[in-house]
């Protein structure tokens, strides 16, 4: 099983979601987050002072899947979130030991 | 303003009788003036960061409370009162409110001393609100509190008397301050310097952001001042026979419009945006400085006098950085420089043709009148900024002005008033609630489990 992270620009999360879906995937969990990459901030100036943000604000979205798809599954979530400017963001795949749901118990491939 | 600026009033016509007309168009202005004040709130509010917005609304919402009350007693007794050597009122009637007649006028105006009495109090109770802009996050609650009654008492209701009481000596000299460039704007604005040299700066200035936490709540405040504003300059004819109150509520509109222009013109070159705050500010010290030439000039006089105050104060609000003082929301950058514009260049561009024969320079008066009206500004700054210091330093030594560096970084919302301003958790539950002691043996001890845990998802 693979945990799948990915952090994206916030306006690419319904395409993301649509891709997902379409993909088959059952849920997925989303987060609001700031951060920085190669983009860096911006400068917002109130009454003449300037000050420079930044942490941008960025959608993280994480989701299981199994070992066979995890590659699959990345690359249509890549795909949705690209615009090709900078600040697109990143996607990275960890291993994970297990999986339950909670209502029933299952575990494992079963769980996801 | 009244009564001895209505020179050319009392010529056409002076008035015996009560007005019902304009006793109903100023209750209407005195409440107009009163929305103010939470406008002001809203402003300031909106500007600070969410640990000390509740602190920042209730600086001047506390106003509403102590100011009324010492206006009752005392407050309007010494602004208005009869006149002792020019520089302060008193008579007795007044204290309390008591010894007035039901239909006992105003001088040479149509409406009841009551009503004067009313809607002169709600300028008292916005002028001390206007410092508390420069105090933002950092002082404690009592000592604000002690600070506004010792304030209004020494320096405002005197320095109203000065300019609007009759026999004031600023009054007799003819400065021109039509609703209060100098006894509202210049005298907080100066205020706000004194008490800043005693308080000092924020934890962090010019090294942390303090970026305003909610600027649609700026712009609300913003509104509602501008709106309040009609009443706190249209109303200061106290009455509408002469249409002087006509041309001061137009003179608003444009002077403002021009202001807010002039602000955002100035950021877009400065800074390359035209900026929702740079709006409201400019908006706002446009409304300062037509306040004391609304009833002086002609409209265009009024859009110059707003686009020079626009791009003045838009200029001046930077010098704190400069000068390493903390006035945190501008109140000297705004009040006193905008206070101090509109006043001389009443010098300017006074017609002679509205509220009194009095011309300006531009309009064939010589410099007269801007000798007067430079006399008018530096004597309000220079008392109020020196007792308003010594006040400070008096509140400082009793009781401490400033709060603890921890509840500082903490938030006064929470220290000094046991609350926060939003609700975050979008999880609900996690709260506690405790109830009060039943003994006055301490808090009550927190029973960890069933029905006191409060689960709102």
């Amino acid at each position: 099983m693979k945990l799948i992270t990915a952090v994206i620009k916030p306006h690419r999360l319904d395409e993301v979601k649509e891709a997902l879906q379409a993909f088959g995937v059952h849920g997925l969990t989303v987060t609001e987050a700031s951060g920085y990459g190669r983009q860096r901030g911006h400068t917002e100036v109130y009454r003449g002072a300037e000050y420079t943000v930044d942490l941008v604000p960025k959608i993280r979205i994480e989701v299981l899947a199994d070992d066979a798809d995890a590659a699959a599954l990345t690359d249509t979530l890549v795909a949705a979130a690209r615009t090709g400017k900078i600040g697109d963001g990143k996607v990275w795949t960890v291993p994970v030991d297990e999986a339950v749901r909670v209502r029933t118990g299952e575990r494992g491939a079963d769980a996801l | 303003m009244p009564p001895g600026i209505q020179t050319l009033a009392d010529g056409l016509a002076a008035k015996a009788t009560l007005s019902p007309a304009d006793t109903g168009f100023m209750l209407l202005c005195s409440a107009l003036v009163m929305v103010m004040t939470p406008g002001l709130a809203f402003f300031y509010g909106g500007m600070v960061r969410v640990k000390s917005v509740l602190n920042m609304l209730m600086m001047s919402f506390v106003g509403l409370g102590i100011v009324t009350v010492l206006w009752v007693l005392y407050g309007f007794g010494l602004a208005f009162g009869t006149d002792r050597g020019g520089l302060v009122g008193w008579r007795g009637d007044f204290a309390g409110l008591g010894g007035i007649g039901l239909t006992e006028l105003w001088g040479a105006s149509g409406i009841p001393v009551y009503v004067f009495a009313v809607f002169q109090l709600m300028f008292a109770v916005l002028t001390p609100a206007l410092i508390s802009g420069a105090l933002a996050d950092r002082v404690k609650f009592t000592a604000w509190a002690l600070f506004t009654a010792l304030w209004v008492t020494v320096v405002y209701f005197p320095v109203a008397h000065w300019v609007w009481g009759e026999g004031g000596w600023l009054f007799r000299l003819g400065v021109i301050d039509f609703a209060g460039g100098t006894a509202v704007h210049i005298n907080a604005g100066a205020a706000a310097l004194g008490v800043l040299l005693v308080v000092g700066r924020r934890i962090g200035f010019r090294k942390d952001p303090m970026r305003p936490h909610n600027l649609p709540l700026v712009m609300l405040g913003a509104g509602l001042l501008w709106f309040g504003w009609f009443g706190f300059n249209s109303g200061s004819w106290l009455g509408n026979s002469d249409g002087v109150g006509a041309v001061a509520f137009v003179n608003t509109q444009v002077a403002t419009a021009a202001a807010m222009l002039g602000w955002l013109a100035y950021e877009k070159l400065r800074h390359g945006a035209f900026t929702t705050l740079g709006a409201a500010s400019g908006a706002v010290a446009g409304l300062v400085a037509i306040t004391p030439a609304c009833g002086a000039v002609s409209p265009l006089g009024a859009l110059a006098v707003g686009a020079v105050a626009g791009v003045l104060c838009a200029l001046a609000v930077g010098l704190k950085y400069r000068f390493g003082y903390d006035d945190s929301l501008d109140v000297i950058g705004v009040h006193l420089v905008g206070g101090i514009a509109g006043s001389l260049l009443v010098g300017l561009f006074a017609t002679g043709g509205v509220q009194s024969t009095a011309r300006g320079l531009f309009y064939g008066g010589g410099l007269g009148q801007l000798g007067r009206q430079t006399l008018g500004v530096v004597a309000v700054l220079l008392y109020s900024f020196a007792v308003s210091y010594v006040l400070a330093k008096g509140v400082d030594r009793l009781m401490g002005f400033r709060v603890a560096e921890d509840e500082e970084i903490t938030g006064v919302d929470r220290t000094a008033h046991a609350e926060t301003a939003y609700d975050f958790t979008g999880a609900g539950g996690g709260t506690v609630h405790r109830e009060p002691a039943a003994s006055p043996g301490g808090p009550a001890p927190l029973h960890g489990t069933d029905t006191e845990k409060k689960v709102d998802a």
